[in-house]
């Protein structure tokens, strides 16, 4: 038994879902196949942090294309979604980190991005509970802060509603020449097949430049208007993103329950998802330094999940050059959720041989099969 | 702070008081941890239920060298041979060489129309609340639900001057006396007895016979039972609820421990899967007061080195044929499945009704998208109620245990381990932090 198909999608995580969608509302005949739960893998696990950042002018430009896309969408969205546009602030601890708030602020204007920058004493009265003093902060109000889960829920449930088909729970056990073959011994036969399984990309397509990196979160019982902005040190650039070490970083945020969810870690060569006792003593004593009081607060839940993490630190998106029926869309590290919407936009762009709001190249897949796959 | 046993046991009700006391017996240094202020455990603890075994007992414990942590509260294992204790916001770490579960057994609570009104409580808890002093005489209770504490609270309730008005097992009689007798080791005519002490007091002891909803505007006024497809209102001050017995398989899985059927696999022995652990009572199998005296004493024996003389116990055991008593699923009648509406809330914390959670799949799948089990109790309330709801098997914690497997202090979850206990002498790993030095 076989059914065809334009396009489709393997994985309903965030990112397949918004992908499902993007198909979907733009006529293409759309199936969609989940293995587990959707939004079950680290879309579940992830902060939902929506949120510009500039580790790279790549970077910089989908995470602000796709924040603007979230912007747009945020009517629309559901309340279980959650979306909340809380902003984020940038904390300096130093001068030093200080002179790297003037940079973002400056950096951002030239992207059209608005920003204001805190001073010692504006800051804590943004943030009562921050340590004091600190140097500052950048406010960024354009960031939000959503549950992802229920967004990848809701992308999928509009996807289904413009006429795609969600096969669950069915894996894919091998997707190439335009046929995808699932675990009940079926088949589906599609003009392109776009394969969105984040961190696990790599057990379908064996090769590919995707490593695990694996993170921790914290999240406290009911405390309204404990932390107001979503507070992330910047430090963050320093430690978080340095590729080799294990790190964690101070990254707190408001959820609209009141709820305080703390984070981060990143670590490679753990496949595990226990919780690591160690790294959330770090993580928990780096919040406390930034947030004394926020020990006091009831901690009742923590859990682990796993960043597609890429050696440069930008997605897949994109054509697979060894198969012309596959497209990739994973490799999204810690900014799937926020880089969801724009990946999607421009992959359906790509795939329909239009022009795309943004330059795809910098995460086109080709750029590892060349130097990499090929060696 | 860190203090270290050789045998440190978890749970001060029949099963760890005979461990622990077994244990101490044999020279061991042993800790008796339990979150709850007074020892004693769900069935002990009320003191309306002390038959002589319980006093022998709760005697020899307190004549007992050994270490009683007495409300402390576990919630994590950071690492191998340590376990993390709080109390208020004091925390500490409990290393040991050995280590005996004896977490016990918690009520079932079931959905329906009105539960989440207030004065509806679960039957232990309406008990532990009058004996923390609620004002109850005079007071119109209709006790309801099913399993062995039902007959225990209301004999107390009657007791401390509340009007009784119904107790209402869900389970016909010819089940439940014999039940009910095994998990309270008393004799069945004992037990009858007390059943005629609550009728005597004015109580009508129904069985066969459930709540199927609650009514009331801000409280509850009445409740609404059913037996035999007919159906009453019976005017009261408080409902206390429970329907049998789960056990607390948190700290076993958070372990570790093998779990099969909805209960922790021991040997003989009370060994576990896992090395130097063991586990006595409920949670190995709901069986009852004699029963979990014994599989502590067996435990606390083996755990001491006292193999031949545990070996003994275990051997009478078989010899006197005990048996763990019905699996829930006997025990429940289906139609309880089927009380509440799609309005009711399943689950309390996060106020997730009964129709949100319908729609999905299986457990994991309703609690990430609609938070049910998110909350402060972790599911333990919902999360037990959805499995017979629904029959989703992975519906208990035990599914994804992870650390806090209760809230805790978020400096307590962050204290770090370090320094305290070195069960294998290797300078822990750590994460590396070296970046941060740049910042701090
Ligand atoms: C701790 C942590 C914090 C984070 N915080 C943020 C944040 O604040 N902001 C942000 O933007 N991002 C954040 N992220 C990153 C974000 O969670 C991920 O980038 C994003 O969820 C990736 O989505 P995805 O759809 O690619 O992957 P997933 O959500 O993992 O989805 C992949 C899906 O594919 C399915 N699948 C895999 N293989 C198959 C197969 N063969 N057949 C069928 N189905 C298959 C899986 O079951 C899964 O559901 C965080 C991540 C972590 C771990």
């Amino acid at each position: 038994m076989s059914d065809r198909w334009d396009v489709v999608v393997v994985g309903a995580g965030i990112v397949g879902a918004a992908c499902a969608l993007e198909c979907a509302s733009r006529g293409l005949r759309t199936a969609i196949v989940e293995g587990r739960g959707i939004g079950g893998g680290a879309t579940a696990a992830g902060m939902g942090h929506i949120v510009v950042m500039d580790d790279s002018p790549a970077q910089m430009a989908l995470t602000h294309y796709s924040q603007t896309l979230w912007q747009e969408l945020s009517d629309r969205l559901p309340r279980d979604v959650e979306y909340e546009p809380c902003g984020t602030l940038w904390v300096a601890s130093d001068e030093e980190e200080m002179q790297e708030v003037h940079r973002k602020s400056a950096l951002y204007a030239t992207a059209g991005i608005a920003t204001a920058i805190l001073d010692s004493q504006m800051l804590a009265d943004a943030e009562p509970h921050l340590r004091k003093p600190l140097a500052g902060a950048l406010l960024v109000p354009s960031d939000a802060v959503l549950y992802p889960p229920c967004a990848a829920g809701y992308l999928l449930r509009e996807a289904l509603r413009l006429g795609a088909r969600l096969y669950a729970p069915r894996t894919v056990l091998s997707a190439q020449a335009g046929k995808a073959r699932l675990d009940d011994g079926s088949e589906l036969q599609a003009a392109r097949i776009v394969h969105a399984c984040g961190a696990d990309a790599a057990e379908l397509l064996p090769g590919l430049p995707i490593r695990k990196r694996k993170g921790h979160l914290v999240i406290t019982d009911r405390y309204p208007g404990f932390v107001r902005h979503q507070l992330v040190e910047l430090g963050y650039l320093k430690s978080a993103h340095s590729l080799t070490a294990d790190s964690v970083a101070f990254n707190v945020q408001p959820r609209r329950t009141g709820q305080v969810l703390i984070g981060s870690s990143r670590q490679y060569n753990t496949e595990g998802p226990a919780v690591d006792a160690q790294i959330l003593s770090s993580m928990i004593e780096r919040a406390q330094w930034y947030l004394p009081e926020i020990g006091a607060l009831s901690a009742i839940r923590a859990w682990t999940g796993f960043r597609a993490a890429t050696p440069d630190k930008l997605p897949l998106i994109g054509p697979w050059p060894e198969d012309d029926s596959l497209f990739l869309a994973t490799g999204h590290e810690g900014l799937g959720i926020t880089t969801s919407l724009g990946t999607a936009r421009i992959l359906v762009d790509h795939l329909l041989g239009e022009q795309t709001k943004i330059p795809i190249e910098p995460y086109l897949p080709s750029r590892f099969a060349r130097s990499e796959a090929h060696a | 702070m860190s203090e270290h046993f050789d045998i440190l046991v978890v749970g001060a009700g029949p099963a760890g008081i005979a461990a622990a006391v077994s244990a101490a017996a044999a020279g061991k240094r042993v800790g008796l941890a339990d979150d709850n202020p007074a020892p004693g455990g769900q069935i002990w603890r009320s003191g309306t239920f002390q038959p002589a075994a319980a006093r022998r007992w709760l005697a020899r414990l307190n004549a007992a060298p050994l270490v009683r942590l007495q409300g402390w509260r576990i919630f994590d294992s950071p690492q191998r041979g340590t376990l993390r204790a709080e109390r208020n916001s004091d925390c500490r770490d409990l290393c040991y060489e050995q280590l005996i579960l004896a977490t016990g057994a918690r009520e079932r609570f079931l959905p329906f129309p009105g539960w989440t009104l207030p004065n509806v409580m679960g039957a232990g808890g309406l008990d532990a609340m009058v004996r923390g002093g609620l004002p109850i005489a005079g007071k119109r209770v209709v006790v309801a639900g099913t399993g062995p504490l039902l007959l225990a609270v209301a004999a107390h309730l009657a007791r401390r001057g509340a009007k009784v008005v119904a107790v209402c097992e869900q389970a016909p009689l010819r089940r439940i006396v014999p039940l009910t007798a095994a998990l309270l080791g008393e004799p069945a005519k004992l037990l009858q007895g007390i059943a005629y002490g609550v009728a005597a007091r004015g109580a009508r002891f129904f069985t066969g016979c459930w709540p199927i909803a609650v009514n009331g505007r801000e409280k509850l006024e009445s409740v609404t039972l059913q037996r035999n497809r007919k159906h009453w209102d019976v005017g009261c001050d408080y409902l206390a609820c429970g329907f049998h017995l789960v056990p607390n398989l948190e700290l076993p899985a958070l372990l570790g421990c093998r779990i099969e059927n909805g209960f922790v696999v021991a040997d003989d022995l009370q060994r576990t899967s896992v090395a130097d652990v063991f586990c006595a009572g409920e949670p190995t199998g709901i069986g009852g007061v004699e029963l979990a005296l014994l599989e502590g004493q067996v435990a606390g024996l083996a755990a001491a080195g006292r193999t031949a003389e545990a070996e003994k116990l275990a051997r009478r055991r078989k010899r006197q044929g005990f048996v763990h008593a019905l699996r829930t699923a006997s025990v429940l009648d289906p139609q309880l499945g089927k009380l509440a509406s799609d309005t009711t809330i399943v689950c309390r914390c996060e106020d997730v009704p009964f129709a949100a959670l319908r729609e999905h799949a299986n457990w994991r799948d309703a609690k990430l998208h609609t938070r049910c089990g998110m909350g402060p109790c972790q599911g333990r309330i919902c999360g037990t109620a959805a499995e017979f709801l629904f029959g989703w098997s992975a519906a208990s914690v035990q599914s994804s245990i992870r650390p806090p497997v209760f809230p805790a202090l978020v400096s307590s979850l962050g204290a770090s381990a370090k320094e305290t206990c070195q069960s294998d002498g290797l300078p822990s790993a750590g994460a590396s932090t070296g970046s941060q030095k740049e910042i701090l």
